[in-house]
């Protein structure tokens, strides 16, 4: 494992060490310690290495991430995981706002909660929650899933296109074009896979699943005034 | 107005005329409203109502044919290690695949390159096309996010943050379905047929402290190699500009209300945001103060039609400039070639701005495989190159009579006003005096 201490090297070291094709040499394990809440920590990966970011970091920590794993060992803040194309990033603490934003690939896992607009504009990213995620979550999801295992705020899928919701606990309110759907047992089937896959132990049967009524998707004029929550069917 | 109409002394209303009149009719008819493409049609100061002062007794002219007249500009080398050289100040506006068919996005990279200048994606992501025939691509990093991804940002000459554009400060991007092919509907991650309606707001930061964050970021994945822009609308341009230096932008490109839109709704284009005229001066006061004019390059565009535009536009303190609608039209848009097609639909060659609805008789706004097929990329971007040339020539015949050795060497003592509003604006006297309004002389 290759050890890297940003008390001692500065955040431009260590990406540039990362983005470095020897970076895969000698293992593909790298260690990180000291982040003190640095931004833009382990962004722009695209090897499949193995890095430990042992502590809390600032914005964008392993943005448009590829190929690679992330874990931070500590809080992050505002769009971790952005615009992630694959691979896996996992939060042990909570995460600011814009967590995972516009990811189009690999899975986020967020063990704590998540605060406001978590998956925006979500491209086909995976993002599963361990608590509660703020309001204007899943704002324009246009495709991948967002897993809440507990409280989602107000405004809850918001503008939604095709991303697929669940929430285990309370929608505080729903956003516009967001609508509960019915849960089935293929539903059950890909949500066990996705609670799986981030290593959260709850039971499918606790979720309902939320998505998009697609009455916004062209302009028309009786959906000039819509509110919040309004499914227009 | 018709012999007869005169001869009952029929007067039309200036407040409520034919226009107006049709307006408020089509939206009692329709109940939704209007939603086009191009810039703002109304009659705005511009760069028409400024004159240069071509050289005599006081100023020494260059010879025009024969001495140096340089056009080249670097762009984005505040921070950037692999900064933009370009061979002319005249630079592609972004333009979005979906908006503009594949052949038009080739056409332009092919235009631009044979020049020696730059073309810039759009809402929508990069192409193949469009990449493979530009040598110098700008690749927009936009609200909606749509095909962002960081193989494209390290395939990037530049990266072009978009705050805004000048058809629309404050306002996202619209993409009819009609235009939502499945090409453009897998780019942007969206069903086909749908209307598209693009975030007005970036997804993950709010502010500038968040962007100078969020640059930081862009300047990691691509290990600072790429030049980093800040496109903002021109609306409130002093305090906009100097908030993106702040920010950490090594190029600020500035988008006059002039400046073009696929789609837009036509009290957005016609209404928000203020004359190119008006903000280039703000932009390079807010540049000087902070010591950063041509340290930190500016890019104006909106209404740039020639290469006098050009010159104006420079001698007003930019080091670039760019085209969008012009570049279109270059390419064939408009051309009377396609008048009856024009008349088929409505409209009319030189008035035709239905962009959003993708029946483009030219090919050029359009997903329809049939039109576009009538765009040969190749030629048009010849076409391009043709013009972007003469706009070179123009620019260099200007400053040449001015005694300017460089495009860049253009200053705005070189220039007077044809009326107040201008001079006012543009901060350059009244043509025949040395008073500027507002500026206490």
């Amino acid at each position: 494992m290759k050890k890297l201490s940003l008390a001692e090297h500065s955040v431009r070291e260590l990406n540039s060490a990362l983005h470095d094709p020897r970076a895969m040499d000698d293992g593909t394990e790298w260690y990180v310690s000291d982040p003190d809440g640095r931004h833009a920590l382990a962004c722009g990966l695209n090897d499949e290495l193995q890095v430990t970011i042992d502590g809390h970091a600032g914005y964008y920590c392993a943005g448009m991430n590829q190929h690679a794993t992330v874990v931070i060992n500590g809080t992050v803040g505002v769009g971790v995981a952005e615009n992630m194309m694959s691979g896996l990033v996992r939060v042990r603490g909570n995460a600011s706002q814009s967590a995972g934003a516009t990811g189009h690939g690999g899975l986020l896992v967020i063990e704590g909660n998540a605060s406001a607009r978590c998956g925006i504009s979500m491209k086909g990213i995976d993002i599963v929650v361990g608590g509660d995620v703020g309001h204007m979550s899943a704002f324009m999801g246009q495709a991948g899933r967002l897993v809440v295992c507990g409280d989602a705020g107000e405004a809850f899928g918001d503008s939604i296109y095709e991303a697929r919701l669940y929430v285990r606990g309370q929608v505080e309110s729903l956003g516009a074009d967001c609508i509960e759907k019915p849960m089935r047992e293929e539903h059950r089937e890909e949500l066990r896979g996705l609670l799986a896959h981030a290593d959260m132990d709850f039971d499918p049967g606790e979720f309902r699943r939320y998505g998009s009524a697609r009455k916004l998707y062209n302009f028309h004029v009786d959906n000039a005034g819509i509110e919040q929550g309004d499914s227009h069917e | 107005m018709s012999e007869r109409t005169e001869d009952w002394g029929l007067r039309e209303s200036a407040t409520f005329d034919r226009r107006t009149i049709h307006e408020i009719q089509r939206a009692a008819d329709t109940g939704i409203y209007d939603i086009r493409g191009f810039g703002a049609k109304r009659h705005l100061p511009h760069f028409d109502d400024l004159l240069f002062l071509g050289a005599s007794m006081s100023r020494y002219p260059l010879e025009g044919y024969r001495e140096k007249c340089a056009t080249d500009v670097v762009l984005g080398d505040r921070y950037a290690s692999r900064p933009l050289h370009l061979d002319i100040p005249v630079t592609i506006a972004g333009m979005s695949f979906g908006a503009l068919s594949a052949n038009a996005k080739e056409a332009l990279g092919r235009g631009a390159s044979a020049m020696g200048t730059s073309t810039t994606t759009g809402d929508g992501g990069m192409t193949d096309e469009e990449r493979g025939q530009s040598r110098n691509l700008v690749y927009q990093y936009l609200p909606s996010r749509y095909g962002m991804n960081p193989d494209h940002l390290r395939m990037a000459d530049a990266i072009e943050v978009v705050l805004g554009q000048g058809a629309k400060p404050g306002g996202g991007g619209m993409l009819m379905g009609q235009k939502i092919s499945e090409r453009v509907a897998e780019m942007r991650t969206l069903p086909a047929g749908i209307d598209q309606r693009s975030a007005c707001r970036h997804p993950d930061w709010t502010g500038p402290d968040d962007l100078a964050i969020k640059i930081e970021e862009l300047r990691e994945i691509t290990d600072w190699k790429t030049p980093v822009y800040i496109k903002v609308g021109a609306s409130r341009t002093y305090y906009d500009v100097k908030l993106a230096v702040k920010s950490g932008a090594d190029v600020v490109v500035l988008d006059g209300m002039q400046g073009g839109t696929a789609a837009t709704q036509e009290v957005f284009i016609e209404h928000v945001g203020i004359p190119i005229l008006a903000a280039i001066p703000q932009a390079v006061q807010a540049l000087q103060e902070m010591g950063m004019h041509r340290r930190v390059q500016l890019i104006v565009s909106g209404g740039i039609r020639s290469g006098a535009d050009v010159a104006k536009a420079m001698a007003l303190g930019a080091d670039a400039v760019g085209i969008g609608t012009a570049a279109l039209i270059a390419l064939g848009c408009n051309h009377p070639r396609w008048s009856e097609d024009y008349q088929r639909i409505g409209s009319e060659a030189g008035f035709y701005d239905d962009y959003q609805a993708g029946q483009d008789p030219a090919g050029i706004s359009t997903q329809d495989p049939e039109l576009a097929a009538r765009l040969d990329p190749e030629r048009a971007g010849r076409r391009l190159a043709n013009y972007l040339q003469v706009m070179t020539l123009e620019a260099q015949t200007i400053a040449r009579a001015c005694g300017k050795s460089h495009l860049h060497n253009l200053e705005p003592e070189d220039l007077v006003a044809l009326n107040m509003e201008a001079a006012a604006m543009a901060r350059v006297p009244l043509a025949g005096t040395e008073w500027i309004p507002g500026m206490g002389t």
